[in-house]
């Protein structure tokens, strides 16, 4: 994490910086002393998790700092008529929930994850003056902004990383739970793979839940056992488990050349010398940028918003200075930002697209 | 003459209950003292007084003249007090000698010293004449073994005064008779011994001396060979008791039970009952005189349904009920006193009155198109209450509340209330006082009269001789001998139990 | 002290423990309990709305805390109640969206079908356990398993095309209600508390008023005396697991039926099967107890919510406070020998 090269930077990082410098400026007049003034004075922002929780080092966790970062730039404080988060333990905590943080008037409540699509249907029914955003899932409610990602294209940049690095020609991909959200991650790896290196295989397995570590490195070491040594995942806390089977493969044996690829938020934190890069889902980018818009008014209810390299929402993180080919990867990860962003190249976003896919 | 032991004024209460009230127990060094006295008397909370594991309200104990406080069964045993527990505490996967060193493990270099401890174990074993093998594990061994362990271990830990709870209620007569030898061995060794019981022989046979409580009272101390059983279980009763019970002479009539050829395997797949023959009329009670583990309890659990036979007949009132269920048998007029009460004759958490209708509670008028109906229920426990004289706070009270003769009288009443053409009682007194026993006898011979067919088993020779019309021998799943107690005594009812004369006293029944 | 009175209390006690260890480990971690505590109050009493809330909670853990009881009232253990109310939420949501038929016909049918998946999954336990002796827990903790992947794969495949979460169930097969939601100001208060209501009332007669109940209740006290009795003990086995089951199942129809109107793929286990294990515990596997004390774990656990909110301690905290209270009951040797020395010091 430390000295990385910061040339190669992928744009949407510093890009991501800039908007949020704007929005820290445009509103800090007159919300100085923000108390539980209510509705109306300040602008208020929470969060309901799914039942992974703010600490996930994944998901949740993203969006929580998205909201944390919006509300310190804008002088808010932690609590009501601030910015907050509400933790689910279970599924039936969602509705009672969003609910709560409803009833406290919240001006804009997100509820993170495809699991909160039914309480969100629900609620946005009864309260309609009330304003939601869900993210990775489509709620078609006029109350409701629904915000989604092209994770294949983050992941396809993370195929073209593992391909240029695999020496083995085997890469492993760790799913949570079959989902279309997960079902983008796996298409756009496979298609990145297959577009920088058609000889590398993909063994694809679903741990069957994101909050089990314990099977992610399970399937972890299964792969590197069957001679993967490149695997990402899109796992959630599951995917911890894969990084906890890395680094203990690195140091019984440090010669040998692994890596995993981290997802959602920049893991380099969860091991320097194993993670390669990660496939960045700017949780927090969209958060802060969606909440911005609802407190200038314009509110983007009832759409459907895209967040796509284009847009900054995804990305790839750094390159680890320790991968054998850096250079080489980082050029060649630029040329495919550029063909994707231009339109060039359509990322396939579902196994039925990734048949039709071809990269030239 | 110095006593070893002086328990003066000894009081113990809970909440408002006196368990011991100014009891006084004085122990020569080098004598038997029995303690006796009925179920629930006291006797068990006072020995805890004195192992420590009760602290008196009042009263004081001295061992060998000095005062002394009892707080833990640790000091009891510094102070050479050991007691030999009815219930054995051993370990079943252990050897004997892991057994009888366990907590006092003479180690070296960190490890146990087996080879040591078996060595002084089988020295001990020699001096006291307790013969064991060391090595032997404790699941492999007899209960009389098994007691010589308990026995073992009081001695290994330098006890000088042995506190014997009940020894020989798990005993078979020939154990018994190996016990009362070894109690006499360590007299001669210079122990003195504390034996609570409440079986009279063993007093008159064994005792020095002998301490009766009655209700937690303490009667007083007689010696032993001033005195006889009558006198003792007057004491202990606290009114004159019958030991003899009358009874006409049996007059039996037709076939009641018809048990033929009957096969029995045991848990373990072993034939334990083999081919036996075996019938009960109505008017007479049919003892069944063996040792325990020839068969007894089989037969028994075969003819009641709860175990398999293999093959023979077992027919009540002409009707072949072999391997029928046992709600089936039991609605064919079958009743059983069951040898194990609370395993197999009381729901223990139950409250007396639905004990009282536990094979009956499904018919008119206990209950109604499935729903019970709890008035006519406990009218019918009180019924059986009283007329049995169960003693129990109330019908509503949990059969564990009950103590052990109560629990029986209520079981008797419940059978005999059913009405059965066949009565089977299995050890119906086991572990009860004298009182007890005189009643439930009276019952049983009650039924015999109103023409009911009754089969008794009982490990007690006297029960046997006393209460049954005609005795039948077992030995190895066979009944060996039919025999008229009026014609017979001990001695040779213990030979056809030990199996020999087979052949003399014909098989046939 | 009487036993009627001293296993009253004993619960008792048990709650007010967990509360004070909760206390000290709230000053300790530098949090403001009295906060937290109001917080939690609020969060399960404090509007309408919550109320209605914990009302729904309590719906299912009123019923499969009577699924552990009944099953440990005859002596049988079945951690399988998470998986008899997966099978049962996956059967009622099933027919709901799978039929269109008037609601008098519909709902009920539905119902049905949730206890009879829940039953089925608690015979094969039975069964076993009747004729082979296998030891239920083993058998339950695997088809809790079964029952997840399974439900999983129905849902994924059979029910849905590939997606992770059923339609909503037709309206004529709801239980909820829009004069109880609002008279809750929306919350999701159905039915379903009716119904649990009722199967307390039907399990303490089963139980204690039946002929049936009485062989239950005998073969659970002791199989020995049972069978010495002409009870068949395999027979009552397997009808005390059915019957457990079916409780589970009608749990899982709650949240099928009412709370969500859908089932879901679910990762792991939604833990109501295992909480219902603590209201039993607590309930002291009595009908009644189940019933107040699924009223206690389901004002905790909304509550719970409101926590970080209005007073900033971590939820989690309530987790800790339930664990005490299970571990306390657990214990209730120890509260009970406190009782009789606090009690024996009273009458001298």
């Amino acid at each position: 994490m430390k000295k990385r090269n910061m040339g190669l930077v992928l744009s949407l990082v510093l890009a991501a910086g800039t908007l949020l410098g704007a929005c820290g400026k445009s509103d800090n007049q007159g919300t100085d002393t923000s108390k539980d003034g209510g509705k109306g004075d300040t602008f208020s922002v929470a969060m309901v998790t799914d039942s992974g929780g703010v600490d996930d080092k994944s998901f949740n966790q993203s969006a929580w700092e998205g909201i944390q970062k919006f509300g310190k730039d804008n002088g808010l404080k932690q609590g009501k008529g601030g910015y907050d988060y509400l933790q689910s333990k279970s599924d039936a905590d969602y509705v009672t929930n969003l609910n709560t943080l409803v009833r406290q008037d919240f001006d804009l409540v997100f509820g993170v994850g495809f699991k909160l699509k039914g309480a969100i249907e629900e609620i946005a029914k009864q309260q309609k003056d009330a304003h939601f955003a869900i993210v990775d899932e489509q709620v078609d409610q006029p109350n409701v902004a629904s915000v989604l990602f092209k994770e294949q294209e983050a992941s396809f940049l993370a195929g073209i990383a593992a391909a240029m690095t695999t020496k083995t020609n085997r890469i492993g991909f760790i799913g949570g739970m079959e989902s279309a959200v997960i079902e983008r991650f796996e298409a756009g790896f496979v298609a990145g793979v297959k577009a920088a290196n058609p000889k590398a295989v993909v063994d694809i397995d679903y741990a069957g839940a994101f909050d089990k570590a314990e099977t992610g490195k399970a399937i972890a070491s299964k792969m590197f056992t069957s001679g993967a040594d490149v695997i990402f995942h899109a796992a959630g806390d599951t995917g911890n488990g894969m990084f906890t089977e890395a680094n203990d493969r690195k140091k019984k044996n440090p010669e040998k050349e692994i890596w995993v690829i981290g997802v959602d938020r920049d893991q380099a934190d969860m091991g320097p010398d194993i993670v390669l890069t990660s496939a960045l889902k700017r949780v927090d980018v969209a958060v802060q940028d969606l909440s911005k818009k609802a407190m200038d008014g314009s509110f983007e209810g009832g759409k459907v918003v895209l967040y796509g390299l284009n847009e900054d929402g995804v990305g790839l993180a750094p390159i680890n200075d320790k991968a054998p080919n850096k250079d080489a990867i980082e050029k060649a990860v630029n040329e495919w930002i550029g063909k994707i962003k231009s339109g060039a190249v359509k990322v396939p976003g579902t196994r039925d697209e990734l048949k039709n896919f071809s990269a030239k | 003459m110095d006593y070893v032991i002086e328990m003066l004024n000894i009081r113990k209460e809970f909440g408002n209950f006196v368990a011991n009230d100014n009891i006084t127990l004085q122990l020569k060094k080098g004598e038997i003292h029995a303690l006796l006295g009925e179920n629930g008397a006291g006797k068990s909370t006072l020995m805890n007084v004195l192992f420590g594991l009760y602290q008196p309200e009042g009263g004081e104990i001295r061992v060998k003249g000095k005062l002394v406080k009892i707080t833990n069964p640790n000091i009891a045993n510094d102070l050479g007090i050991g007691m030999v527990h009815q219930h054995f505490m051993l370990v079943d996967t252990f050897t004997v000698t892991e057994n009888i060193i366990l907590g006092r493990e003479i180690t070296k270099a960190g490890h146990i010293d087996i080879k040591k401890a078996e060595q002084e174990v089988r020295q001990i074993s020699e001096r006291y004449g307790l013969s064991v093998d060391p090595q032997a594990k404790i699941s492999d061994i007899s209960v009389g073994m098994q007691q010589r362990v308990e026995i073992l271990k009081t001695l290994y830990r330098g006890a000088e005064i042995l506190i014997f709870d009940e020894p020989t209620a798990v005993l078979t007569p020939q154990e018994i008779k190996e016990l009362i030898h070894i109690l006499k061995t360590l007299i001669k060794e210079g122990k003195s011994i504390i034996l609570i019981t409440h079986k009279l022989k063993e007093i008159m046979e064994v005792a020095d001396r002998c301490t009766v409580i009655r209700k937690g009272k303490g009667i007083g101390t007689v010696n032993v060979n001033e005195t006889n059983p009558n006198e003792l279980a007057s004491l202990m009763v606290g009114r004159e008791v019958v030991f003899k019970t009358e009874k006409k002479a049996a007059s039996p009539k037709q076939d009641v039970l018809e048990v033929k050829d009957l096969v029995v395997k045991d848990v373990r797949g072993v034939t334990v009952v083999n081919e036996l023959n075996l019938s009960v009329q109505s008017g007479e009670i049919v003892g069944i005189a063996g040792i325990d583990g020839n068969g007894q309890s089989e037969l028994i659990e075969a003819i009641t349904g709860l175990r398999k036979s293999e093959s023979g007949s077992i027919k009540v009132n002409g009707k072949e009920l072999i391997n029928h269920t046992p709600r089936k048998i039991t609605e064919s007029g079958v009743g059983h006193i069951p040898q194990d009460r609370h395993k197999h004759g009381l729901v223990l958490n139950f409250p007396m009155g639905e004990n009282m209708v536990l094979q009956s509670y499904y018919k008119k008028p206990f209950s109604k198109h499935g729903v019970l109906n709890f008035k006519e229920i406990y009218n019918q426990a009180r019924r059986l209450i009283q007329e049995f004289d169960v003693r129990t706070p109330s019908e509503y009270a949990l059969a564990r509340a009950l103590s052990g003769g109560n629990q029986q009288k209520a079981i008797i009443g419940r059978e005999i209330d059913r009405d059965p053409d066949l009565l089977i009682a299995a050890q119906p007194t086991r572990g009860l006082d004298v009182g007890a026993i005189e009643f439930i006898h009276k019952r049983l011979i009650e039924q015999r009269d109103h023409g009911k067919a009754v089969l008794l088993i009982s490990f007690e020779l006297d029960e046997i001789m006393n209460v049954s019309d005609r005795i039948a021998v077992i030995f190895e799943g066979k009944i060996v001998a039919v025999v008229n107690p009026k014609e017979t005594d001990e001695q040779e009812l213990g030979l056809l139990m030990a199996g020999s004369n087979r052949k003399e006293a014909g098989a046939d029944v | 002290m009487s036993k009627r009175l001293s296993s009253i209390l004993t619960p008792i006690i048990a709650v007010l423990l967990g509360v004070i260890v909760g206390t000290i480990i709230m000053l300790a971690s530098g949090y403001d309990p009295v906060a937290a505590y109001t917080a939690l109050w609020n969060g399960a009493f404090g509007d309408i709305y919550y109320t209605g809330e914990v009302i729904r909670q309590v719906t299912p853990y009123i019923l499969a805390g009577l699924a552990v009881a009944f099953a440990f009232r005859v002596g049988l253990f079945n951690i399988g109640v998470e998986g008899q109310f997966l099978v049962g939420w996956l059967a009622a949501v099933w027919v709901g969206v799978s039929f269109d038929l008037p609601r008098i016909i519909h709902l009920p049918l539905a119902i049905i079908a949730s206890i009879v998946a829940g039953a089925l999954w608690a015979f094969i336990p039975g069964l076993l356990k009747a004729r082979f002796r296998v030891h239920e827990v083993i058998i339950t903790i695997m088809m809790n398993y079964v029952a997840l992947h399974i439900s999983n794969y129905i849902i994924k495949n059979v029910i849905t095309d590939h997606k992770d979460k059923t339609d909503m169930i037709k309206d004529s097969a709801t239980l909820r209600s829009e004069w109880l939601q609002s008279l809750t100001d929306y919350s999701r208060l159905h039915w379903g508390i009716l119904i649990a209501i009722v199967c307390c009332i039907l399990m303490w007669f089963l139980l204690e008023r039946t002929t049936r109940g009485f062989e239950l209740r005998s073969v659970g006290f002791n199989q020995h005396a049972a069978h010495y009795a002409g009870m068949s003990v395999n027979k009552n086995i397997i009808l005390s697991m059915v019957i457990s089951g079916a409780f589970a199942g009608l749990a899982g129809a709650m949240e099928g039926l009412g709370t969500f109107g859908y089932a879901t793929v679910n990762g792991g286990f939604t833990g109501v099967g295992f909480d219902g294990i603590a209201v039993a515990l607590l309930g002291a596997n009595t009908s009644l107890g189940v019933f107040f004390s699924a009223i206690l774990f389901g004002a905790l656990k909304v509550g719970a919510l409101n926590m970080p909110l209005e007073a900033g301690v971590p939820n989690e905290l309530v987790d800790i406070i339930i664990a005490l209270i299970v571990f306390f009951v657990a214990s209730s040797y120890i509260i009970r020998v406190f009782l009789d020395r606090f009690t024996k010091k009273g009458v001298k």
